[in-house]
């Protein structure tokens, strides 16, 4: 990764702006060419180092509808359990956290009834009743990782 | 991953026009997997909407206006860059300051989430912001900032110190549209 890529990647986690041309907007900022950027955002997408570029949505704006919910997993089952949950589509996120609740998980959903519903499958399957902590205010999103 | 989506063949007849909601869906699903990295995406996407590149590019400007696109960004994948470490704070704070103290921890630069949350039986925090780093030790000090700006109207709080990632998908739009 040299200065340009990483350039790039702070740029670009701010965002491509909205005009006719939009690669040729940031090379004139970056001092490269559109099609080095290209090149260079392709390889960082190729090697891993970005995950995704695109439009950012927020879903719940679309009709979709999203909570945070965790378990207490006993750790003999925790392995078996992070499993069931993998295999669901609705769990975006699984991450194994240091605490009493140490399995925190995101669904997305395309309305509340059918998060309900999904919580309600999850404590059938696991025989664990998950906590529900669906957000009431954002105060904040915004990740960025200055490179 | 490819390097570009050429564009499908153009089709005999354009699409009927859609209402705004379901363009936007359309949007979700056609960039689901990124922009294609194209000299002109808005071209691409145009065709594949049926509008025109200004009114693609206008769709687009409206959608971000409401906040429905929040940007149209490169998600970095934060382990690589060296960023290991993230804890989700939690923080049980008087209720009537939650709009000051929400926005007050959510513009540190290291917080990358902040919500208010319900409290439930045995789940006393209403606040939660997720802040990450390149170190344990730098996380910590993060969280001592955030205590020490909500300073007496925070009663209790905690650091719940992800170890593990078991799953991470991008949100899935047939998960949504079941």
């Amino acid at each position: 990764m040299d200065d340009l890529d990483r350039r790039l990647i702070n740029r670009l986690q701010l965002g491509l702006p909205l005009v006719r041309q939009p690669w040729q907007a940031l090379a004139l900022e970056l001092d490269s060419s559109s099609a080095e950027l290209l090149d260079r955002l392709h390889e960082l997408l190729n090697d891993g180092v970005l995950t995704r570029f695109g439009p950012m949505f927020d879903v719940e704006r679309l009709g979709g509808a999203f909570t945070l919910a965790a378990l207490a997993v006993p750790e003999a089952r925790f392995e078996a359990v992070a499993e069931q949950l993998a295999a669901m589509p609705e769990v975006a996120h699984n991450y194994r956290r240091e605490h009493h609740l140490n399995m925190w998980f995101v669904l997305a959903c395309a309305s509340e009834q059918a998060i309900r519903d999904s919580l309600l499958r999850i404590e059938r399957l696991t025989g664990l009743v998950p906590l529900n902590l669906p957000k009431e205010e954002t105060y904040h999103v915004g990740l960025y990782f200055p490179v | 991953m490819s390097a570009c989506i050429s564009p499908s063949e153009p089709s005999l007849q354009a699409p009927p026009p859609l209402r705004e909601t379901s363009l936007a869906r359309r949007l979700v699903e056609l960039t689901q997997e990124g922009l294609p990295l194209l000299e002109d995406p808005w071209a691409w996407l145009a065709e594949q909407l049926g509008l025109s590149v200004e009114s693609t590019l206008d769709l687009l400007k409206r959608l971000q206006a409401e906040g429905a696109i929040r940007r149209i960004a490169a998600v970095p994948n934060h382990y690589r860059l060296g960023y290991r470490h993230n804890g989700m704070t939690v923080w049980d704070v008087v209720d009537a300051d939650m709009p000051r103290l929400g926005s007050l921890l959510g513009a540190q630069p290291f917080v990358s989430h902040c919500y208010r949350r319900p409290r439930k039986p045995g789940w006393r925090y209403n606040l939660f912001a997720m802040v990450h780093g390149r170190s344990r030790e730098e996380i910590d000090s993060y969280r001592d900032h955030l205590r020490y700006l909500l300073g007496d109207a925070c009663v209790a709080d905690d650091m719940l110190v992800s170890s593990r990632i078991l799953k991470k998908t991008g949100l899935r739009l047939s998960s949504l549209s079941r």
